[in-house]
């Protein structure tokens, strides 16, 4: 690789240990991938803070980077296992809570606003159309690329802290306008509409990514979507196929930037998606848990749920997930006291993903494909997914 | 036999090699305490990698991988060099955090569970006695 000669000097320790570390992350990944040098990012999304996933060596790694390291561009960070303020109500074990803030605090030494949520982009870490970035977390690199057009790869937790700490990424992958092109067209031949449809065509067009071995879907059929629609597509597609980047006809910036693919399309049609929407319900289903926000809800989604919650009464375990700048907002509108009041939880900072709830709950209900892969793979829960309205009635029944 | 690779992390070790054909995934695949490989049905489960030139195709699975790989240094379970067909991100860097001597683009069929491996990464290089 060719680096400039403040690269180099990170590499050889001029700008301290943490620096060098970085560095030395970033040009081993450059050279594994033929990149020819680095590119400034805008900004940075990390991933990997959870106690429960990264132990007491994970934090030493922190803490060792945090001796001399500061962030040099725009960084948040994904959720973490709990609410950092109302982690007692949600029944998080008081050593847990301990040993996460320890990771939290390890993290803002380095510079890092600690945000804790998935939806980076909701909250003001929202780069523009062309820039690099260096994100993590799986949801918000689809959303990237594929809805605000920006550039970056699928980091993890280690190489987006690298990037953090030097401002630089390599380029390569997604970086690169030749990557970017769609691969295989799909035609969606049905009526797509809210969370929970959006969040099954994810996951039925992810499915088909994984057999036919193609990353990139060129989607045509969908006359419009909203945020919201679009950030649970990007969450499911991302799960079940290892999409980072659709293109998305008439809805995003780049669907007519590229040749369009050739090859047989795939059809996805309404009996598809009745098929898909059947495995993510389980069978002897007893629902005890209802979450919406996966990913974090947008203040839209909450004055939704406010609007649904209104004068009832939950009679269910009932997490409403969400970024806390996005709760502020919520409580100075009045949302929180009609959804608090109706007996429902809010948990910012985490989410039904990462929260340490293993064996908790039997039956969780979503609106989100990516939370009932979790739901089951890492909690052990029998899942359903359904609209908002759905989820709403199921917890006040 | 010299066999010459790609240097991924720089290093040199010495040990008896652990030979698989299948992908490892460090997180959920490997107890990080004990070194053990934990995934059910893998051609490894119930071994210890601790200490071994641990020689298999490529990583898979997630990039928490990565963390525990540092894990089990920081537990003296790590293996003592990993030598794969072709690198991927989650096992590049978790060598290079835990710094555990690493090569790629060697045939993983070259190699024969047992036998004695010196493994120079800056050189990309392994000796296989």
């Amino acid at each position: 690789m060719n680096l400039t000669s403040d690269e180099q000097d990170m590499l050889t320790g001029k700008h301290g240990k943490a620096a060098q570390k970085a560095m030395e992350i970033l040009t081993t990944l450059g050279e594994i991938f033929n990149a020819q040098r680095m590119v400034d990012v805008y900004s940075v999304q990390i991933a990997g803070v959870s106690y429960a996933n990264l132990g007491e060596a994970g934090l030493e790694f922190l803490n060792e980077m945090a001796e001399d390291g500061t962030v040099k561009v725009l960084t948040t960070l994904n959720p973490a296992g709990m609410d950092r303020e109302n982690w007692q109500v949600l029944g998080i074990d008081a050593d847990f809570a301990e040993n996460q803030i320890r990771v939290i605090n390890a993290f803002a030494k380095m510079g890092v606003i600690t945000t804790c949520s998935c939806t980076p982009y909701l909250i003001g870490n929202i780069p523009h159309f062309g820039q690099h970035i260096a994100w993590a977390e799986s949801s918000a690199v689809c959303y990237a690329n594929s809805v605000l057009g920006a550039r970056t790869n699928r980091e993890g937790g280690p190489s987006a802290l690298a990037s953090a700490l030097t401002g630089k990424t390599p380029e390569y992958g997604y970086h690169l306008a030749e990557n970017r092109h769609g691969q295989v067209i799909v035609k969606v031949n049905a009526q797509i509409k809210g969370t929970d449809d959006f969040s099954v065509l994810g996951k039925a067009i992810g499915d088909h990514l994984i057999t036919l071995g193609k990353k990139i879907p060129w989607i045509a059929g969908i006359p419009s979507a909203t945020v919201e629609e679009l950030k649970s597509f990007s969450a499911s597609i991302a799960t079940y196929g290892g999409a980072a980047l659709f293109h998305m006809d008439g809805v995003t910036p780049e669907f007519d930037r590229y040749p369009k693919p050739v090859g047989n399309p795939i059809d996805i049609n309404p009996e598809d998606l009745e098929k898909t929407r059947r495995e993510l319900i389980d069978e002897g289903l007893e629902v005890d848990f209802v979450s919406i926000g996966c990913p974090h809800a947008s203040i839209h989604e909450i004055a939704k749920l406010a609007s649904l919650l209104k004068g009832k009464k939950v009679t269910k375990e009932f997490w409403i997930t969400t970024a806390r700048p996005t709760k502020r907002i919520a409580d100075e509108a009045g949302y929180s006291k009609i959804i608090e009041d109706a007996g429902a939880k809010f948990a910012a900072d985490t989410c039904c993903v990462v929260a340490p709830i293993k064996g908790r709950f039997k039956g969780m209900m979503i609106d989100s494909a990516k939370a009932c892969y979790y739901g089951r793979a890492k909690n052990k829960f029998k899942v359903k997914i359904g609209t908002i309205e759905e989820c709403v009635k199921v917890a006040t029944e | 036999m010299r066999l010459q690779g790609r240097k991924i992390y720089k290093g040199h070790a010495e040990g008896e090699a652990l030979v698989t054909k299948d992908g490892i995934s460090f997180y959920g695949g490997v107890d990080p305490d004990t070194g053990k490989v934990v995934e059910v049905g893998h051609e490894l489960e119930g071994q210890s990698i601790a200490g071994k030139i641990l020689v298999f195709p490529t990583g898979k699975g997630s990039t928490v991988g990565s963390y525990t790989l540092y894990r089990m240094k920081k537990n003296n379970k790590a293996p003592a060099a990993i030598v794969n067909q072709k690198i991927d991100t989650i096992i590049a860097v978790g060598c290079i955090i835990s710094e555990i001597p690493c090569i790629d683009k060697i045939e993983v069929d070259k190699i024969k569970t047992g036998q004695q491996v010196l493994v120079d990464g800056s050189g990309g290089t392994i000796e296989v006695k």
